[in-house]
């Protein structure tokens, strides 16, 4: 039987053993995010390593919500994306500005704001 | 009382507590003419002029011009008002003020006036003075010509509307608000030349006495009010319970009187030695010499402090129920008269002289009020307040002159200088007045005091002082007079030269002068104004000794003898008023008092005690005293001048030693104890000001120790966290996110093992 796919809910809902790999790339996209922003000092970088986390957590969304066949997943995902992207306009004219103001797009430029 | 007090609904539990008063028995009085509202009110309108002039940068002698008009208007007001009088007590409303009204008694306190003979008698010389005295300030004090002036003038004007509110006041409010107002006064004209610190001190000492004085006013008024259950004096004295008071008193039951009776007087009693600078509390009065001189003369020696004296004669029949508030008040008074002059006989500066010499005259007063003769209280109440404003002008006229100069041994002669002459007349006249040279006023007034004090029982001690205090006051007048108007011509002028005049007297009419040149200095005699007010008041220093003559007859069905015992005896000074035909009555043995001294020659009167029982009649070198005291005290004096003629001016060959000096020697340091007032200041210091100063630090740091460490506490607990986590704030960004991730790690293992060892299994 194959899947159909249609505009609105799918009728089909996508199996456990279908749902795991899904579930692997999602992680996986969230560790190297992780890792990546904990590790890389180029503010650029880290912002990218927060996007790829991001994704990873829509991912999962998405496919959670093929498995209990709900709008719901989809749904929040759209508004992520959203968020997303106001965020991301808002993230990169910050840089910029945080690069004007030091010529270096690195972290530890900024260490002063410390308690 | 103190728990109504305590309590939050203060004045309606006193209305509850009062007893119930009758308003409507206050309006069985007379109105009278509504024109007598011009005598204060006009004094207010020049205060407010003054103002405006002062707001419009007036650099011209209006506002003394404006005050002086206004003043006289209103001394006219207050003549008409004394001949318009038929001798019925009445009340003029100027508006409703305050009127509380409660189930049982109510609390009514109107801005109105009552008129009567005391009333008169006072605002006679406090309008007639004030006049004079504008009169004489807007020559004094031209140096300041502009806002300083009108800030004068304006003082001036209200100190008399105060002044008159205070007397003709119909009820114990008024009488308090003009209290207040009075000392408002007072604080600002002292403090007059307010670059001055020691003016500025002054005014606060002032200010601050009076304060301690003014409680006990005030207590006495809340007494009043719920023991009587008003203020008003036509419903207080006909009130039916302190007609039955004195009738208790009047034959000396004083067990049948509540003692809360008896505090009222004892309170306004303080009140009254405040204002009036007596034994405890006399020490403003001579620094308030720091003012202006017509300041002195009006505020410090006429009438102000006479405000004391008017308290107690016009609540006389108040002090009558209690049986230790008059001796008191005698002793008291006794004892400020002598003291205050004592330390006037020390002194060398001759304006502090004179405030001396007034804290001792009016403790003749209140020696005089509390031997049982208000009418010799008030009576030297009037010829003093002639006197030493006339003496007062002439010390100012001197040291208006001499800029500034005050010393009495670096002035001599100057009655040789050209101009002077008024000045030197007045000040004589001044002088016999004070020593009570027969014939004077001064002599007169201060007699019917000393033969009352030999009178009453028990008091001829207070008699042997006063007499004392005679040669004493005899003494230091004539040091000043001989010392400064008489002997060989030199004076040497104030080097403080400003020090009189206070705002940088830029252009100063002493510059030509000179500064430091001593030689090239010519004293600049009085113009006009002060002339012709120095002779008006010698004048009328002279005249009031013709006082002393008229007036006796019949007056309201009592004898008098004279002018001021006919204005006193038809008042509620007086214990046989109109208010009270129980009261001692005239007649018995009381009469030598109630008459006060109603001298028949031929008999020796019975001394009667102040409750009417009656003793040996007590005599005076085996006369009476009332005839004695005419000899001895004039001897007294005479004895008292010719001492001063002989120390200070017989064989004197210049201004600043004399042949005291080497008598003086004699004495030891007591001499200079004297000057420095027997240190009277420095006792209060050290008993007072000291330890309250040391509380108060003691106060400062238990509050800054122990309520703001507390306080801190709180606020440190807070500070001592973030100080604890701050270094968690490394600012490093990948610090932060470690600590996110790691937290976010804690987080799944402690949701893993809840759901491992809950539901999970």
């Amino acid at each position: 039987m194959t899947p159909m796919l249609t505009l609105g809910v799918s009728e089909y809902a996508l199996p456990a053993s279908v749902l795991a790999p899904y579930l692997f790339v999602s992680a996986a996209m969230f560790a190297i995010g992780l890792i990546g922003f904990l590790t890389r000092k180029n503010l650029i970088i880290m912002f990218l390593c927060t996007e790829l986390m991001f994704q990873a957590a829509g991912l999962a969304l998405i496919a959670f919500g093929r498995h209990h066949l709900g709008e719901d997943g989809q749904t929040f995902v759209i508004f992520v994306l959203c968020v997303a992207a106001a965020e991301a306009a808002m993230a990169l004219a910050l840089v910029v500005l945080l690069f004007r103001r030091r010529e270096t797009l690195s972290a530890e430029a900024w260490k002063e704001l410390k308690g | 009382m103190i728990t109504h007090l305590l309590s939050g609904t203060f004045l309606p539990s006193v209305l509850a507590s009062a007893p119930g008063a009758d308003t409507a028995q206050a309006a069985s009085i007379a109105h009278g003419p509504k024109w007598v509202l011009l005598i204060p009110f006009l004094a207010l309108l020049a205060a407010c002029l003054n103002g405006v002039y002062a707001a419009m940068g007036n650099k011209t002698k209006l506002p003394a011009w404006t005050t002086v008009a206004l003043l006289a208007v209103s001394f006219f007001a207050t003549v008409a008002m004394a001949t318009g009088f038929d001798g019925n007590a009445y009340t003029v409303k100027a508006f409703d003020w305050i009127q509380v009204h409660g189930d049982a008694s109510s609390f009514v306190a109107n801005f109105s006036f009552y008129v009567d003979t005391l009333t008169i008698y006072w605002m006679l010389f406090v309008t007639g003075l004030a006049t004079l005295i504008a009169l004489y300030a807007s020559e004094y004090m031209s140096h300041d010509v502009g806002v300083s002036y009108s800030r004068f003038f304006a003082g001036f004007a209200l100190f008399v509307f105060s002044m008159s509110c205070l007397v003709m006041g119909d009820n114990l409010v008024m009488l308090y608000l003009g209290w207040e107002g009075v000392g408002l006064c007072s604080y600002l004209l002292i403090g007059y030349y307010y670059k001055k610190p020691a003016a500025v001190a002054a005014a606060k000492k002032a200010f601050i006495v009076n304060r301690v004085g003014d409680l006990g006013l005030a207590l006495g008024l809340y007494l009043v009010f719920v023991h009587f259950g008003t203020v008003e004096y036509a419903a207080l004295f006909s009130d039916e319970k302190l007609l039955g008071y004195l009738d208790a008193a009047k034959v000396g039951a004083f067990d049948q009187i509540p003692a809360i009776a008896e505090w009222i007087a004892l309170l306004l009693m303080v009140g009254a030695f405040g204002k009036s600078a007596q034994f405890p509390l006399y020490v403003w009065l001579p620094d308030a010499m720091e003012g202006p001189t017509p300041v002195s003369a009006l505020i410090h020696a006429a009438t102000m402090v006479t405000a004391g004296v008017y308290l107690i004669a016009r609540f006389y029949p108040v002090f009558l129920i209690s049986e230790h508030a008059l001796p008191i008040v005698a002793w008291i008074g006794t004892i400020t008269a002598l003291l205050a002059a004592t330390i006037g006989m020390a002194q060398f500066d001759i304006k502090r002289i004179m405030a001396y010499s007034t804290v001792s005259q009016l403790g003749y007063m209140f020696a005089g009020l509390g031997v049982l003769t208000p009418t010799g209280g008030a009576y030297h109440v009037l010829t003093h307040a002639f006197f030493k404003a006339l003496l007062f002008l002439c010390c100012g006229a001197v040291m208006h002159g001499f800029a500034g100069q005050l010393d009495l041994r670096k002035l001599s002669g100057l009655r040789r200088v050209k101009g002077w002459g008024v000045v030197t007349f007045g000040m004589l006249v001044g002088c016999l007045n004070l020593a009570g040279v027969p014939f004077t006023a001064g002599y007169f007034s201060k007699d019917t005091i000393l033969a009352e004090a030999f009178v009453t029982p028990g008091a001829s001690l207070i008699g042997w002082i006063l007499l004392l205090t005679a040669g004493l006051t005899a003494y230091y007048t004539f040091r000043v007079f001989f010392r400064v108007f008489m002997g060989p011509t030199e004076f040497h002028p104030g080097d403080e030269h400003h020090d009189d005049h206070g705002d940088d007297g830029d252009d100063h009419a002493h510059d030509d002068h000179g500064h430091g040149d001593k030689g090239g200095f010519h004293p600049h005699a009085p113009g006009w104004a002060i002339n012709a007010v120095l002779a008006t008041l010698t004048i009328a220093s002279l005249a009031a000794s013709g006082l002393y003559f008229v007036g006796s007859g019949e007056h309201h069905g009592t004898e008098t003898k004279h002018y001021a015992d006919t204005m006193v005896s038809s008042s509620t000074a007086s214990y046989h008023s109109p208010y009270s035909e129980h009261a001692f009555h005239a007649g018995d043995h009381g009469d030598s008092h109630a008459a006060d001294d109603h001298a028949d020659p031929n008999a020796v009167q019975a001394g009667v005690g102040p409750r009417g029982t009656i003793t040996e009649p007590l005599l005076l070198f085996g006369q009476d005293p009332h005839k004695v005291m005419y000899y001895v005290s004039g001897v007294v004096g005479v004895i008292g001048i010719g001492l001063a003629w002989c120390f200070h001016l017989w064989g004197r060959t210049e201004a600043a030693t004399c042949r005291m000096d080497s008598l003086a020697r004699l004495f030891g340091p007591i001499p200079r104890w004297a000057e420095n007032k027997w240190y009277v200041d420095e006792f209060y210091n050290a008993a007072i000001r000291v330890p309250l100063r040391i509380a108060s630090h003691l106060m400062h740091w238990f509050d800054k120790l122990v309520i703001d460490g507390i306080v801190n506490l709180a606020g440190m607990a807070p500070r001592m966290f973030g100080w604890m986590v701050r270094p968690s704030q490394s600012g490093v960004l990948q610090g932060y996110a470690a600590g996110m991730v790691g937290g976010l790690a804690m987080l799944l293992v402690v949701i893993l093992l809840v759901v491992r060892l809950g539901g999970g299994s």
